[in-house]
């Protein structure tokens, strides 16, 4: 019987079309992964090339783990990540709201909605650092004009206000996106259900903590999980804004990472800190997906 | 009175939250376009002029005709350009033929491949590049248009996997069952039935492929280091990282990189929210 499950032409046709693609994949990811555990047991250390790469066992991942260096970026990381979602979610949900609303601009205003999405994420960092700029940016000259603030301030030099100022950026070019997805979450629920609850004397903020937000955890779930693997990367905005300073204040997971590997030349430790975020990366995705993912189709 | 009332209040809401959503939305970039055409003396000048008083638009005209320096953020457009076409199609082409297997063919182990291509869609960029940075230099590939295609494409092409094989389930199977019967090859079913009815999603496909090459950076700034490979966002920040920065030419460079994706999403913008959606809500 078990033969019969399988129908050889199409197991064989059906390999055909995959194969291209995993060849391809396994090669430049699957290979790469494995060699980075390899490189992460050794000392791979370009600065000390004499030495040689010896095998060292799990020495890499102790050292991390044993630096506050290294915990202090996951904090930073996680704050980053909780308070930019945070936002995002917040303010998203309200653009979704307004443009679930039938009105005339409702069209136009779904449109701008796509520009911080498309705008490459280089340049939304070169925009704010220029806005945030100390000497000449436009914030401190807004600020100064409406009189909120005396004199110009750095706002990237300092490490509270460089954290904020990242994260002003990140949310400027994610809520967009967040708004669209929870727009499209808000759109499947019927309006029947809402002139029901009207009728039956419902007043508007009843009607979205007993019907939106219950219909639309789903898309919640998804954008959150989605956002959350992607905000836990975050480097480019990093990298151009603020490098990870002043002082390390936004010397994020994946910087950090950067800088042991590329900077340093410390491969085997940059591998063994590169397989610490994925398996973070990788437990942040299996928590949500048992907790509050049963939603998700696959 | 009570219905009317409400009316009210959700006319001024709504006008006032589309006016604040437009400011926050279009408020830095216009700056962004106005630092790119007002002379450098009335960007620096405190208190800030707002509105230039000479506009000109010498930048553009400079990064995209002159011979001097500024050729360089010429040459790593088109370098961006040839990447992320190529990477396009590559994907697309071989990213369809697998979701084509994933969605209608029943083979063995199918379900632990579907879960390694969604493993490696998540899997952070900074867990490869170091074995991936040794392995191009090995074969001399480091700075060179090739390994960039070679990597984006297979990072690219788990999504455009994942993403196409959703737009092939929402096809019904009647059809296939119908060419099936008449004679119909597995390759005839996917040109002729496939490929055509979800042409919306591989448009969206495409053009989702497309916009994530055009945009990547963390890779780009470390496998290329020349004129040769460097792409359009490592031109943006290295522009940022001067000593002696021109802010006029920097913005420039920006507005430069963002109109063809900012064209793309606003033309095609019913087929990228559709791609979005399946990317997104269904995976």
């Amino acid at each position: 019987m078990k033969s019969n499950q399988y129908n050889r032409r199409e197991v064989r046709f059906a390999w055909l079309l995959i194969i291209p693609a995993f060849i391809f994949i396994g090669i430049i990811i699957f290979y790469p992964m494995v060699m980075a555990f390899y490189t992460s047991l050794h000392q791979v250390d370009l600065t000390r090339k004499a030495q040689g790469t010896p095998f060292i066992g799990f020495k890499n991942y102790i050292d991390i783990l044993k630096s506050s260096g290294f915990w202090s970026s996951i904090n930073r990381t996680a704050y980053f990540t909780v308070v930019s979602i945070a936002i995002e979610m917040v303010i998203g949900f309200l653009i979704a709201l307004l443009l679930n609303q039938k009105f005339w601009a409702r069209g136009i205003l779904r449109s701008l909605l796509l520009i911080p999405w498309a705008l490459p994420i280089t340049v939304d960092a070169i925009m704010w650092k220029w806005i945030f700029n100390a000497n000449y940016g436009a914030f401190n000259a807004f600020l100064k004009q409406i009189g909120l603030i005396d004199s110009y301030r750095g706002w990237l030099t300092r490490p509270w206000s460089a954290m904020h100022c990242v994260i002003v950026a990140d949310v400027w070019k994610i809520t967009p996106l967040v708004a669209l997805l929870l727009l499209a979450g808000l759109q499947t629920i019927p309006r029947e259900m809402y002139e029901a609850a009207t009728v039956d004397g419902a007043s508007w903020w009843r009607s979205l903590f007993s019907i939106t937000l219950p219909l639309l955890k789903p898309t919640i779930t998804v954008v959150l999980v989605m956002r959350t693997l992607d905000a836990f990367r975050v480097f480019d905005i990093v990298y151009i804004m603020t490098s990870g300073g002043p002082a390390n204040a936004t010397k994020v997971i994946s910087f950090m990472t950067y800088q042991e590997a590329f900077k340093f030349l410390n491969f085997g430790r940059g591998s063994a800190m590169a397989y610490l975020i994925t398996l973070i990366i990788a437990l942040l995705a299996y928590v949500y997906t048992i907790n509050i993912g049963k939603h998700i189709e696959y | 009175m009570g219905v009317k009332k409400q009316k009210i209040f959700r006319t001024i809401g709504i006008t006032l939250g589309s006016i604040i959503l437009v400011i926050g939305l279009l408020a830095p970039l216009v700056w962004l376009l106005i630092s790119s055409v007002a002379d450098l003396k009335e960007l620096l000048k405190i208190p800030l002029q707002w509105i230039p008083e000479n506009i000109s638009f010498e930048r553009y005209s400079k990064i995209l005709f002159s011979q001097g320096s500024e050729s360089e953020f010429r040459k790593t457009m088109m370098n961006s350009f040839v990447v992320a076409s190529a990477v396009t199609i590559i994907c697309v082409s071989i990213g369809s033929l697998s979701a084509y297997a994933f969605s209608r063919l029943k083979f063995p182990g199918k379900d632990k491949i579907l879960f390694l291509l969604l493993f490696s869609y998540m899997l952070p960029p900074v867990a490869i590049i170091i074995p991936i940075y040794q392995m191009f230099s090995r074969y001399n590939l480091l700075d060179t248009k090739m390994a960039l295609i070679l990597v984006y494409s297979a990072i690219i092409t788990p999504f455009v996997i994942w993403i196409m094989r959703t737009y092939f389930d929402s096809i019904p199977r009647d059809l296939e069952d119908a060419a099936k019967i008449d004679g119909c090859t597995y390759l005839g079913m996917l040109f002729r039935i496939m490929v055509p009815l979800s042409a919306p999603g591989i448009v969206a496909t495409l053009l989702l492929a497309f916009l994530m090459s055009w945009e990547e950076f963390f890779i780009a700034l470390i496998m290329t280091s020349s004129t040769a490979s460097k792409t359009i966002p490592i031109s943006i920040a290295e522009f940022s990282g001067r000593h002696s920065i021109d802010f006029g030419m920097m913005a420039t460079g920006g507005i430069l990189a963002a109109i063809p994706p900012v064209i793309i999403a606003l033309i095609f913008q019913k087929y990228i929210v559709g791609g979005l959606l399946s990317g997104a809500v269904k995976g």
